[in-house]
């Protein structure tokens, strides 16, 4: 009695795990994708991040779309970089460019000093709420938001916030350019721009559209759209569009004529190994000029414990500090 | 059973502290800053230059579309500068600078208090009228009157409805304008129910205003006698649930009909003009009168009972200028509201000016309008129940969190009317509203990017067969 | 005042927060605790104590020392969980048992879900039924209250694990019922064995009315679990009185009415729309019935509760309520 229960369990279970993996096999035969197997090796040698900064839904989607596409001019993976590339195009018998490495740079310097508050926000923690009800908590309706919908989207660890200046800090050696806090910035301030020879790099940090004397208001370190920059950059590379410079990274050689001209700082230079002259010229504007001159770039040598920028030249420098201390 | 709408809703405590206050005129300020784009629509173009004198009701602006509105001069004066200020958000709007200049009037207004009953114009001049007076709906959308009174062709309307709910708290100017002005609101209403040719039109009035119930009620009873073109409007009585107020909420609350998703309230069968539209109708109709000023209710707990105000303003006086007549900010208030608690904005710049859809200068002290810090949802499902849209908030922030626009669209988003009904009755603090608007704003754009496609598609394939 | 303060409407609030409606759940239940404490004495007393303290102290130390996190026991709901979960057991449980459902609720059902708001089964019911199946001695072993102050007190079972036990060999309900001079009154004022909670219905009403007045929840789900509770028996009884137990009878005992009243409107591990609520009330006011007439276990309200929150992510998903405008 007992015996026969066992075996005809046995039996029972063996059959029917016998029929199911023949359904299961047919099934699986009726319904088999065929992919062309690159695939597969394409996103093997993917980062993994799914970070969508290629354009593309995540890594597997970009491998498909990399297997499918004719050339690899308009696939990069800006986490894997070059070397990803080369990967990708061995496998698949392309050919790609070099691309110079990106990074994100924060182009506000509107520090709690420079930038002074107006009003207090009381909503919701995020720039996209903020920028939707009104023009923000500073006179300057163009600068950061302080809020951080950029250090949430970066999948990476590369942003924080600052406390004592409120604005987004860039980790460099963190940034893979993927683009997602370019995205997430509704004031736009974020741009991806060239890393530079040894990260070095000049940019314009403001976005203020706004009239001169009106941004200057708003702002200490605003770019006023005075054009100065532009008149000395002897490579053509800045251009004034609607009160604001902007500085063509492809175009700019790093001479830093402009940082030394810029008379409120808002143009940036970065791990650069020695500050740039900035001794008064007699300058167009010397009502300004002065009060603004320690205020830009680096931080001075003889001011060590003012940051320890001096002492990490690859360390992103923030020429805010220095400032808080006047 | 008191009358309301079906679906969802809150009820604030009502807090109309300057219920009693009677409508005192404001004196001109020695500036005013009158901007172009004081309604729903296209900016209205400037048609003054630097330098020039205006007078009092005079066009200063013209409409710069079809959904656009004419907007006067509130003063006689000289046009000081045309350019760039800062609204109550801090955003640049165009605005045109006049100075003061004593109070002449343009001609051809009735500047006098006479009450008009009689209107024999017709229609088409009425509609000039409304047109040229640049009235505007002032229930707070501030969309253009006489747009809303051309009804699509096709589309019959069935019901005037005339919204006196003023359901936001601490609001009064529509109760003190239907207990002062009660002849001249319903000479307005009269004018528009002709101009729509609907045979009834009904003035809804929430019960905590009893006064203005009674007392509209013995108005149309007297003017009932004097012409026939009053018969058909009558006053009713809804129960006090905010937001009553809402042109949907409101249709479902007296006709007891549903306007569709995505439909207008005429396909409902329904035209909602809120009572300060039916005076301005009345002023630019029977008095030639633009929009050169309207009530503002100032008042807030914090504010001393002297101070409480409702005032007539100029349109394009600064708020501080308001305020400083007020008593000044009073002590404790932290924050400054245009409009009412629920639906007005928080206003960052007091040099602001007033728009002629300003309904309110509210303070609030950091007690009443603290947000208590976010805390993990409960599932309490209080925000789908206090939804006057049937939505569900709680889902629709999720997947605005998650930038899900298509669960997004699927449940909705679009017919959210930001009422702020959900975040109000919140118990965990999530900020609902704040999120779920994000998501609005996403799905709206993708349904009129898809709408744009299909019509262009259309068109093509139309261009194609020809 | 300094500076303006901006921020999107709406400008004021609701008087609500977690903590006021946590708050009215422990004041709703308030006359149930005092019941039970008049009529178990001492024993009650180191049952809700122990079930509080450790329900609090650990979602405390969870939320600090595990999570690193801010704690979470301002908002009341630790304190809600230990006191129903005192309810559910019997006055006689030792403080080491009650500790273990505490630790059970708080550590297994809530927190690991991610703390209120995110636990699927309602935290409480999974603490008892685990103690359920683990402790099924000292969990069934009830006591008696004889009088005030708990002085008399005697252990023997519940009226439903008396006819339970009493229908597997054989008897008639009515004997059983007539044997151990069960009335209906005595289940409503509290004169029957049972946990704690089983012992008074009207305590338990009262509190549920509080809750009502105060709009803290909304009557649909334990009206339809009452209902459907009152449908099935009848029929059942109609069809055979002697085997099966009467409607007012499975209304009154056990713990229907502080499971209906207080843990199946708990609102994380409920639906969140009308529709879904009387659905979910359907569910569990039947799974009860079955479970108490066919199953081994003399009570089904905790299964059945537990059963019906598996399901309410799938209800959640499936009814919705009405949409202004839209079909």
């Amino acid at each position: 009695m007992m015996t026969s229960t066992i075996i005809w369990t046995i039996v029972i279970i063996a059959v029917l795990g016998l029929v199911l993996a023949i359904v299961l096999y047919l099934v699986a035969e009726k319904f088999k994708v065929d992919e062309d197997p690159r695939i597969d090796e394409v996103e093997k040698v993917m980062p993994g991040a799914n970070c969508g900064g290629c354009g593309f839904a995540g890594c597997r989607a970009f491998a498909e779309a990399a297997v499918k596409a004719p050339n690899l001019d308009n696939n990069f993976c800006p986490v894997g970089g070059n070397a990803v590339m080369q990967k990708v195009a061995s496998i698949l018998g392309y050919e790609v460019a070099e691309k110079a490495p990106m990074v994100a740079v924060v182009r506000c310097n509107g520090t709690c000093a420079n930038r002074p508050k107006i009003n207090e926000y009381g909503g919701m923690k995020s720039c996209k709420v903020k920028a939707a009800l009104y023009a923000g908590d500073t006179a300057c309706a163009f600068g950061c938001l302080g809020c951080g919908d950029c250090v949430a989207a970066c999948q990476f660890g590369a942003l924080s916030m600052d406390e004592t200046t409120a604005l987004p800090v860039v980790d460099e050696s963190k940034c893979v350019a993927c683009g997602a806090c370019v995205k997430a910035c509704p004031k736009g301030i974020i741009e991806l721009r060239n890393k530079g020879p040894r990260s070095m790099r000049v940019y314009v940090s403001c976005v203020n559209k706004d009239k001169g004397p009106v941004a200057r208001k708003a702002c200490k370190a605003a770019c006023i759209g005075c054009g100065l920059c532009a008149k000395n950059c002897p490579h053509d590379a800045i251009t004034v569009e609607g009160n604001v410079a902007y500085i063509d990274f492809t175009k700019c050689k790093l001479c830093r004529k402009c940082v030394a001209v810029c008379p409120t700082g808002a143009i940036h230079d970065v791990n650069f190994p020695k500050p740039v002259d900035r001794t008064p010229k007699p300058a167009p504007k010397p009502a300004a000029a002065p009060a603004a001159k320690p205020a830009v770039a680096q931080v001075p040598v003889e001011k060590p414990a003012a940051a320890p920028a001096p002492a990490k030249p690859e360390a992103e420098v923030k020429p805010a500090e220095p400032q808080v201390k006047e | 059973m008191r009358r309301t709408f079906s679906i969802g809703g809150v009820h604030p405590a009502d807090s109309k502290i300057s219920r009693g206050c009677a409508i005192e005129v404001l004196p001109t300020p020695p500036t005013v800053y009158i901007s172009v784009s004081q309604h729903i629509g296209a900016p209205a173009k400037p048609i003054v230059a630097v330098g020039d004198k205006v007078k009092t009701g005079q066009p200063v602006a013209e409409p710069g579309g079809f959904v656009s509105a004419y907007i006067h001069s509130s003063v006689s004066g000289t046009v000081k500068s045309i350019g760039p200020r800062k609204d109550l958000a801090g955003n640049w709007q165009t605005c045109i600078e006049i100075a003061v200049e004593g109070d002449e009037w343009a001609e051809g207004i009735d500047t006098s208090d006479t009450l008009i009953t009689e209107f024999t114009d017709d229609n088409k001049v009425i509609m000039d009228k409304i047109r040229l007076g640049g009235v505007v709906g002032l229930g707070g959308a501030t969309f253009p009157t006489h747009v809303k009174l051309s009804p699509p062709p096709g589309k019959k309307c069935e019901m005037l409805i005339i919204n006196g709910c003023e359901c936001e708290p601490y609001l009064t100017s529509d109760f003190r304008t239907l207990l002062e002005k009660g002849e001249q609101v319903a000479v307005g209403v009269a004018i528009i129910k002709q101009v729509l040719g609907v045979d009834k039109a009904t003035i809804a009035i929430e019960d905590n205003k009893p006064e203005a119930i009674s007392h509209m009620e013995e108005v149309l009873a007297g003017l009932r006698q004097k012409s026939p073109k009053f018969e058909g409007i009558s006053v009713m009585s809804l129960m006090k649930k905010y937001p009553e107020g809402g042109e949907k909420q409101l249709i479902d609350a007296v006709m007891h009909r549903q306007v569709p998703s995505g439909a207008l309230p005429i396909d409902a069968g329904a035209v909602v003009q809120n009572v300060a539209t039916a005076l301005a109708v009345y002023d630019a109709v029977q008095k030639n009168k633009p929009i050169i000023d309207n009530s503002v209710t100032v008042t807030g707990d914090c504010v001393a009972a002297e101070n409480q105000h409702n005032f007539l303003v100029r349109v394009g006086t600064p708020l501080s200028y308001i305020i400083d007549k007020a008593g000044g900010i009073p002590e404790g208030a932290v924050k400054v509201i245009s409009g009412g608690p629920m639906m007005g904005k928080a206003i960052a710049n007091l040099d602001a000016a007033t728009l002629k859809g300003t309904s309110a200068l509210l303070f609030l002290t950091a007690e009443q309008t603290e947000r208590k810090p976010e805390t993990n949802c409960i599932r309490c499902g209080k925000c789908a129940q206090a939804c006057p849209m049937g939505l569900e908030p709680f889902l629709l922030q999720k997947y605005a969190r998650l930038d899900n626009a298509g669960a997004l669209e699927e449940n909705a988003v679009q017919d959210c009317i930001e009422c702020g009904c959900c975040l109000y009755s919140c118990p965990a603090y999530i900020p609902l509203l704040d999120i779920i608007r994000q998501g609005k704003v996403k799905v709206m754009g993708i349904m009129r990017a898809r709408a744009a496609a299909a019509k262009a598609a259309a068109e093509a394939a139309k261009a194609e067969k020809k | 005042m300094n500076r303006l303060l901006v921020s999107p409407n709406p400008h004021i609030h609701a008087p609500v927060s977690t903590k006021s409606l946590m708050r009215d759940v422990v004041i709703a239940l308030m006359p149930a605790v005092i019941v039970s404490v008049l009529f178990y004495g001492l024993g009650e007393i180191v049952v809700l104590a122990t079930s509080v303290i450790s329900c609090v102290l650990l979602e405390y130390l969870i939320t600090r020392y595990l999570l690193k996190k801010p704690s979470t026991i301002g908002d009341w709901s630790a304190a809600v969980t230990g006191i129903l979960l005192a309810l559910n057991l019997p006055s006689s449980t030792p403080w080491w048992i009650v500790f273990l459902g505490a630790l059970f609720a708080i550590a297994v059902a809530k927190m690991t879900f991610g703390g209120l708001g995110q636990n699927l089964f309602n935290p409480a019911i999974a603490g008892r039924v685990f103690l359920l199946v683990s402790f099924p001695a000292a969990m069934t072993n009830w006591q008696i209250p004889g009088g005030l102050f708990g002085v008399d007190a005697a252990s023997g079972a519940t009226p439903l694990g008396l006819i339970n036990e009493g229908i597997m060999s054989g008897a008639s309900i009515q004997d059983i019922m007539a044997e151990n001079g069960f009335s209906y009154g005595q289940m409503l004022l509290a004169n029957v064995g049972g946990s704690v909670g089983e012992i008074s219905a009207l305590a338990l009403l009262a509190g549920f009315v509080y809750l009502l007045v105060r709009k803290v929840i909304r009557p649909h789900i334990t009206l339809s679990i009452w209902a459907t509770v009152a449908l099935t028996s009848l029929i059942f009884w109609l069809a055979d009185p002697s085997r099966f137990t009467d409607p007012v009878f499975n209304l009154l005992s056990g713990g229907m009415i502080l499971g209906s009243c207080f843990m199946a409107t708990d609102y994380v591990t409920s639906p969140m729309s009308v529709k879904g609520g009387i659905v979910f009330g359907i569910g569990i006011g039947f799974i009860t019935m079955m479970i108490r007439y066919f199953g081994s276990y003399p009570e089904g309200m905790s299964f059945a509760i537990l059963i019906m929150n598996s399901t309410v992510p799938l209800i959640n998903r499936w009814f919705h309520q009405k949409k202004y405008g839209r079909k």
